[in-house]
């Protein structure tokens, strides 16, 4: 079970990119700004809850801030801000 | 006699304007026109009300004309391009009356058939004589051509020109005569050259985007079109540009001269030109300072009217002995609609210009668009708007194959037998969904908030509010 322990983020706000952004909380939440979000917002919402469940993350408030980046990119910044939250 | 009036507020009560008619400008000074905002001032400020508001491109600078909008001192707008942040008011549902959009070569049309007539024009002029021969070519708000505003002068009821360069008579190499022109206005600066004309457009250094352009290059061989004599417009996206580049290596090398290079005009374009890749350029609006010195300088440049450029009315058009064009996208549906019109939010934020027109009178249109787009697909069932019918497109050329309309099976033939990748339209679209996933569809609301007049005068699909 994976622990947030700090603020952490990743990717970048480029187009087809997504920026991260993860911190402790009492409970899961995320929040999504999507530039396709009429299109795409609730498959980005599922592969981020996908994410988060993978690696058991119990306490987390995640940001994305996506400009259409691709599935595999999106799960990608998820896994990187969660693990870079993880470490002490 | 003299034509000179002391400001913009004599020029409107001389004319006669009376509510409810209708006033035109032309769009030369793009983004840096000033001219549209100190003629509106005047007439907010003066009390008209129910005006239309006919110009041939609306950008950012114009905004305060949705004031006027909001007031009711404008209720009707016909266009045929808005930049987004007129296009977001519109889409938000701000007119009651639909906005009409033309292209450039149907407004031009209407103009001239009366379809459309126009009380006041006001004519944005660089340089003009106290008589009102005008022109763009030279001044400090140079903007080259002032082919927009040739229809507008020739049929208004009443033409006023507004400019910050007044000449002796008579001024040399007019653009729009006298004979034309009832009020000559001086004010100070009628834009902001930093705004008018733009720096070199820069050709793409994207990958994806050179591979497009490489692949646009050879279908353009393949169709056996690049022969002495041939006529050639593009857009001045990167994408197409890069095309153009790599076109010009190849006509250079095959030692072909082609008759003439049209359209909105770019300093690649002059730059073929000068390299002996074509006779002529014909020019309804320069892009840059490169085609505003071209068209001042050099006889082969030739400044043509939007009726001469594109209108299907005209007894013949430039337009109609196009061989190719190279355009863009926001969407192409698998029967070859295009939508320039809408972004992927269903906000306005374009619109046809000569889209249309140099779609349906080059015999190779060509569309040229990444396979998706910040994870939209470029390909998709049915386009928000129809900008442009499937039935003018012929090919539309991406990083992930080159589909081409089921109508044009020589050109597909000629492309197979170049080697060139093919792929139909609806593998196309399902090849970028594998990668993108399926997009939901995107709601729209119930107001039609304006309509796209095509130029043979159909009216292929209304545009709707945003959700």
């Amino acid at each position: 079970m994976a622990e947030i322990i700090k603020n952490a983020s990743a990717g970048t706000m480029e187009s087809s990119d997504a920026f991260v952004t993860i911190e402790p909380a009492a409970a899961n939440q995320i929040n999504i700004e999507s530039a396709v979000e009429a299109q795409f917002g609730e498959s980005i919402r599922k592969s981020a809850e996908e994410v988060m469940a993978e690696y058991q993350v119990s306490g987390a408030k995640l940001t994305i801030k996506d400009q259409g980046a691709l599935d595999c990119v999106i799960r990608a910044r998820v896994e990187t801000a969660i693990r870079r939250g993880m470490e002490a | 006699m003299t034509k000179l009036v002391k400001n913009i507020r004599e020029a409107i009560e001389l004319s006669g304007l009376r509510d409810g008619q209708t006033i035109s400008f032309h769009h030369h000074l793009r983004n840096g026109d000033f001219v549209l905002n100190m003629v509106m001032e005047e007439i907010a400020d003066m009390g008209f009300r129910d005006l239309t508001v006919n110009a041939s491109s609306l950008f950012d600078c114009h905004r305060p004309l949705l004031t006027d909008i909001e007031n009711h001192v404008v209720t009707r707008l016909m266009t045929d391009y808005v930049s987004a942040g007129i296009g977001h008011a519109i889409s938000e549902g701000i007119m009651d009356t639909p906005v009409e959009f033309r292209t450039h070569g149907g407004r031009a049309a209407d103009i001239c058939s009366g379809e459309t007539p126009i009380d006041v024009a006001f004519i944005a002029a660089p340089s003009s004589d106290p008589m009102g021969n005008c022109t763009g070519k030279f001044g400090k708000s140079a903007c080259g051509s002032l082919g927009y505003a040739m229809p507008d002068a020739m049929h208004a009821k009443k033409v006023v020109v507004i400019t910050d360069n007044l000449c002796d008579y008579p001024l040399q190499g007019w653009s729009i005569p006298e004979t034309c022109v009832d009020y000559v206005v001086v004010v100070d600066a009628i834009g902001d050259p930093k705004g008018i004309v733009s720096g070199t457009t820069k050709i793409t250094r994207d990958p994806v985007g050179l591979v497009m352009a490489k692949n646009a290059a050879k279908v353009i061989k393949a169709s056996g079109l690049l022969k002495d004599g041939f006529s050639f417009q593009t857009g001045a996206g990167g994408a197409s540009l890069a095309a153009a580049s790599f076109l010009k290596d190849m006509i250079l090398k095959e030692g072909i001269c082609g008759s003439f290079g049209l359209g909105g005009i770019t300093g690649y374009m002059v730059d073929m030109l000068n390299e002996g890749c074509f006779k002529n350029l014909m020019d309804v609006q320069c892009f840059d300072l490169k085609a505003v010195e071209s068209i001042k300088n050099d006889p082969r440049h030739i400044e043509i009217a939007a009726d001469q450029y594109a209108s299907a009315k005209a007894r013949s058009s430039v337009t109609d002995n196009l061989d190719i064009v190279i355009l863009g996208a926001t969407e192409v549906d698998t029967d070859f609609n295009v939508n320039v019109h809408t972004d992927s939010t269903g906000y306005l934020m374009g619109g046809s210009g000569g889209h249309s027109d140099t779609a349906a009178g080059a015999k190779l249109s060509m569309i040229i668009a990444p396979m998706f787009r910040a994870r939209l697909p470029i390909v998709c069932d049915h386009v928000a708007a129809v900008s442009t019918p499937g039935k003018d497109i012929d090919v539309l050329v991406t990083q992930g194959g080159i589909a081409v309309n089921p109508s044009r099976e020589d050109l597909a033939e000629a492309i197979k037998a170049a080697g060139l990748p093919l792929i139909g339209i609806n593998e196309l679209k399902a090849k970028a969904e594998a990668l993108t996933g399926k997009p939901a569809p995107l709601a729209h609301g119930d107001k039609v908030v304006a309509k796209i007049i095509y130029r043979d005068g159909t009216e292929p699909s209304p545009i709707y509010s945003v959700k």
